[in-house]
């Protein structure tokens, strides 16, 4: 089930595809019609230097903007345009580069707004009256309600212990009195209790230490052996290489490669992308220099 | 077709009086991000700078307008150093919140000088009118005409061609910027808001000119009539706001002239939410403009809620309703009763503005709704009182939401000018709709409060009945708070993108904080009204509003029993030590300040 890229992907469809997106601001065309899809069990990284339409892809499909033009099918539904709201709902969950944790909630309710999207017993799927009788058992608190919280809470605790001790011991302190890598952690971990089909991670590893880095690739390697369908963006090479099925090199909000982390490496458009023309790049790592291509260089 | 020309002669002459005032609040938005709701209390210190300039000390027109230009300017350095740049640093919301202290201070400081009598300024120009066709324009209408004309292009020039006029328009492209590349940002905060005092300081008199009355008051409407005509020019944009005032001007000149005088405000307040809900980047943005920067309407300083332990909550509330029985003293078992109705209100406010993070202005129309539903039932209907305090409840919960779901898709301080303005719409519509509110007489012999049939007179029963529904809608609010809705409505609050990532629809949580916010408040209004036995328009006004967002604040934004303690604080306080009316607005005001500046997270901290 982990090799979705050895089946023909003619006769599975992808679980995200986008086609053509196309978002401008003002002048500057951020997203220039790229084409990108990810498999059921896939994960799927996306690279590129600084202001290539890494992020602004991220916030077309998970809804936070919208596209000029393309679409977006996710699950055979076509999304693009929905809101967040309606994304989370399809089943996309997300994080965000710079960090966006509820800062006055402690870190079991940050985890909890991330099943939400879950809650059954306490939001009722009733037309109108549904945010009525939300409240009203909210105030009332049936079994029901009472136990799908506690449900939802030992599950917390499950995906917070995903994290050694770097988050449990700290459950009930406010997010806003957690380290910068902490509170990216916080935010892996909201996102995986929405249950997401796709899970979106941007960055997940900005401003994090080499162990700290190790740590979070071990994580997203357990997540990817369970199955998590993943779209990665992420600047630390190696961690790419070792995790990807498939890389997908952005420059420009231009899709210049795509293909497998080892092809993409030394693909000759990627290189210039990443070191630029001319002999800037010249002084390639010397474990690189026994290849015959040039490669990237992948430094953690 | 004479009195069409003469409306909008009337119009675009308070247009430009409103224009004096908005392009003053474009540019401090421009400068420092903040609409300053001190901003009317400058025109009205201008206006009582003419009024003692001809009638005291007799001096000239040109000597008269020179004095109020500098002690106006004067002034807006004042607020720009005291009360806007201790801020620099706080949540965007605390300078607002400031500027509202501010004009409580100002306004009610000039009220104890010179009396709340209306006073009128003498005309210091001959009164000869140039007809013309069916119409006439006066030398008055000229001169205001002139004066708006002349600022306008002296501003330009300013901003155009000047050093300091650059270093403006630099400041208000970007801030840190500017100030990396060595603009003196404090010097042009203080150049704009002399700028804007002084302009707006020239509105006041001349205003008082034109209607040949002044009065302390008069500073509130004039800061929502500039903020409205601001939003529809977009709000920080100089030519739009003098667009959006003349717009405004006209468009209230023909409304009175079609519905008669009491509907000019309600059309600048609809106009305002049309703009606010259609276009909120006003009349002249560009289509494809960015969102508007994220403006976090939240006043929220990350703080550990202090938690007070059940056995002494319990013991504070074995005391309360001890009290009567210690001591003998009807006047203190009133104030408390009042206390504890007010502190209704602050949980409604607390709820919404601190725990959803929705800082709204106008929760005394929650308060109106409640009353007068109530009250009309009861007096005019003959329901059972018991029956028409809950409909109150209820009136309140869901008319409440319905008109303030126009706003829920804007972010912070729109939220606050949009209730602000829906509050004022609220007050307008029961003046106006007489044959069913009773219009300006109000509604008298309100049938009194009644426990299960039986009449309530009794000071001391009426305090118990009021502090159990209190103590009741507490708890329940405790409990909302304690479930997924609490955690939910503060993620809402502390980041709403995050939020509807994971899938919380933003109207349904913020709908259902105002409707159990609404219900609270509904409650209180309804309690008041038939403890008051009378109630008009003016009950419940917008300084109940502010004193409501200041208990919410002391208390600490989101805090139940924060509320309450802020509303025993406020309420209690000065009655005990026998504060004189105008005095107390005064001291809300100070406390606003003083809180925002030095205590934002309030006595018990934020939840």
């Amino acid at each position: 089930m982990n090799a979705p890229v050895n089946a023909s992907p003619i006769t599975t469809a992808p679980l995200l595809e986008a086609t053509g997106l196309v978002r401008r601001f003002g002048g500057v065309t951020a997203v220039g019609g790229i084409d990108l899809s990810v498999f059921e069990g896939e994960l799927v990284s996306v690279i590129g230097p600084n202001g290539a339409g890494k992020t602004t892809a991220f916030n077309l499909i998970s809804g936070l903007d919208k596209p000029d033009a393309g679409a977006i099918r996710f699950a055979g539904a076509n999304i693009a345009g929905r809101s967040p709201e309606g994304i989370a709902a399809a089943g996309i969950a997300r994080t965000f580069q710079h960090g966006r944790v509820f800062a006055n909630l402690s870190i079991a309710d940050n985890v909890l707004i991330g099943a939400h999207g879950r809650l059954r017993a306490v939001r009722p799927d009733w037309p109108i009256i549904g945010p009525l009788a939300e409240l009203a058992l909210a105030l009332v608190r049936p079994a029901s309600v009472r136990a799908e919280e506690a449900t939802l809470r030992d599950e917390v605790s499950e995906i917070l212990s995903l994290f050694g001790d770097r988050l449990l011991p700290r459950i009930d302190q406010p997010a806003h009195s957690l380290s910068y890598a902490n509170r990216r952690r916080v935010e892996i971990a909201r996102a995986l209790a929405a249950r997401p089909r796709l899970l979106l991670l941007d960055e997940p590893t900005a401003g994090m230490n080499p162990t700290e880095t190790a740590e979070m690739l071990e994580i997203i390697a357990s997540l990817k052996a369970r199955g998590q369908t993943i779209l990665l963006i992420e600047h630390k090479l190696d961690m790419v290489m070792r995790l990807s099925d498939r890389v997908i090199v952005l420059d420009d909000g231009r899709k210049i490669a795509e293909g497998k982390p080892q092809a993409v490496r030394t693909d000759p458009a990627v290189i210039e992308a990443y070191l630029g023309h001319g002999n800037i790049g010249a002084a390639a790592p010397a474990g690189n220099a026994a290849t015959a291509a040039p490669t990237l260089p992948v430094t953690a | 077709m004479t009195s069409w020309f003469d409306h909008t002669i009337n119009g675009l002459i308070i247009g430009n009086i409103y224009g004096l005032l908005a392009v003053g609040l474009a540019l401090i938005f421009g400068v420092s991000r903040l609409i300053n709701f001190a901003h009317g209390s400058v025109y009205v210190v201008g206006a009582y700078v003419g009024w003692v300039a001809v009638s005291v000390l007799h001096t000239p027109f040109p000597v008269t307008l020179a004095l109020v230009v500098i002690l106006a300017a004067l002034l807006g350095i004042a607020i720009e150093r005291f009360g806007i740049r201790p801020l620099a640093g706080a949540p965007r919301i605390a300078p607002l919140l400031a500027t509202i202290g501010l004009s409580f201070v100002l306004d009610q400081t000039v009220q104890i000088l010179f009396s709340p009598d209306p006073r009128s300024v003498p005309m210091q120009l001959p009164n000869w009118r140039l007809e013309i066709g069916g119409g006439s324009i006066g030398m008055l209408d000229l001169l205001i005409g002139g004066i708006g004309i002349t600022a306008a292009g002296a501003l330009f020039a300013f901003l155009k061609l000047t050093k300091w006029g650059w270093a403006v328009r630099a400041t208000a492209l970007d801030r840190d910027a500017a100030r990396v590349v060595g603009v003196d940002v404090d010097q042009v905060n203080r150049i704009v808001f002399a700028i804007a005092a002084a302009l707006g300081g020239v509105g006041g008199v001349l205003v008082g000119m034109y209607y040949n009355v002044i009065t302390p008051t008069m500073g509130f409407e004039a800061t929502l009539k500039g903020i409205v005509a601001e939003v529809v020019g977009g709000v920080g944009n100089v030519p739009g706001a003098i667009v959006g005032s003349l717009l405004l001007g006209i468009i209230e000149s023909y409304g009175v002239a079609l519905l008669g005088t009491s509907y000019r405000n309600l059309f600048a307040f609809l106009l305002l939410i049309a703009i606010l809900v259609l276009r909120p980047n006003g009349l002249f943005a560009s289509r494809h403009q960015l969102p508007p920067e994220p403006m976090t309407g939240t006043f929220i300083a990350p703080s550990k809620p202090i938690g007070l332990p059940v056995p002494l909550l319990a013991a504070l509330a074995a005391f309360a309703i001890a009290l009567p029985l210690l001591i003998d003293n009807g006047y203190l078992i009133q104030t408390l009763t009042n206390a504890w109705l007010y502190a209704l209100l602050g949980l409604s406010l607390t709820l919404v503005a601190g725990t959803s993070g929705q800082v709204s202005l106008g929760h005394a129309a929650l308060l109106a709704i409640g009353g007068y539903t109530s009250a009309l039932l009861a007096a005019d209907y003959g329901f059972p009182v018991w029956l028409t305090i809950i409909a109150g409840g209820l009136m309140a919960a869901g008319l409440g939401t319905l008109l303030v779901s126009p706003a829920f898709r804007l972010r912070g301080h729109y939220v606050s000018i949009a209730t602000l303005g829906i509050g004022e719409i609220v007050a307008l519509v029961i003046l106006n709709w007489e044959s069913v509110t009773h219009g300006p007489i109000g509604v008298a012999g309100i049938p009194p409060l009644e426990f299960f049939g039986r009449p309530l007179y009794d000071t001391n029963a009426i305090y118990w009945v009021a502090f159990a529904i209190m103590l009741a809608l507490a708890l329940l609010q405790v409990r909302l708070l304690s479930s997924h809705l609490g955690r939910t409505m503060r993620a809402v609050r502390d980041d709403d993108v995050a939020a509807r990532s994971f899938g919380i629809s933003l109207n349904r949580y913020k709908g259902l904080a105002f409707a159990f916010g609404g219900f609270v408040a509904g409650i209180s209004g309804a309690f008041t009204a038939h403890m008051y036995s009378f109630i008009n328009h003016e009950t419940f006004n917008t300084h109940i509003s502010v004193l409501a967002l200041t208990i919410a604040i002391l208390g600490g934004m989101g805090n139940v029993g924060g509320a309450i303690l802020g509303a025993v604080a406020l309420i209690g306080l000065p009655e005990v030590f026998r504060i004189a009316a105008e005095y107390r607005i005064l001291l809300y005001g100070i406390a606003l300040l003083l809180l925002v500046r030095f205590r934002p997270q309030g006595l018990l901290g934020t939840v």
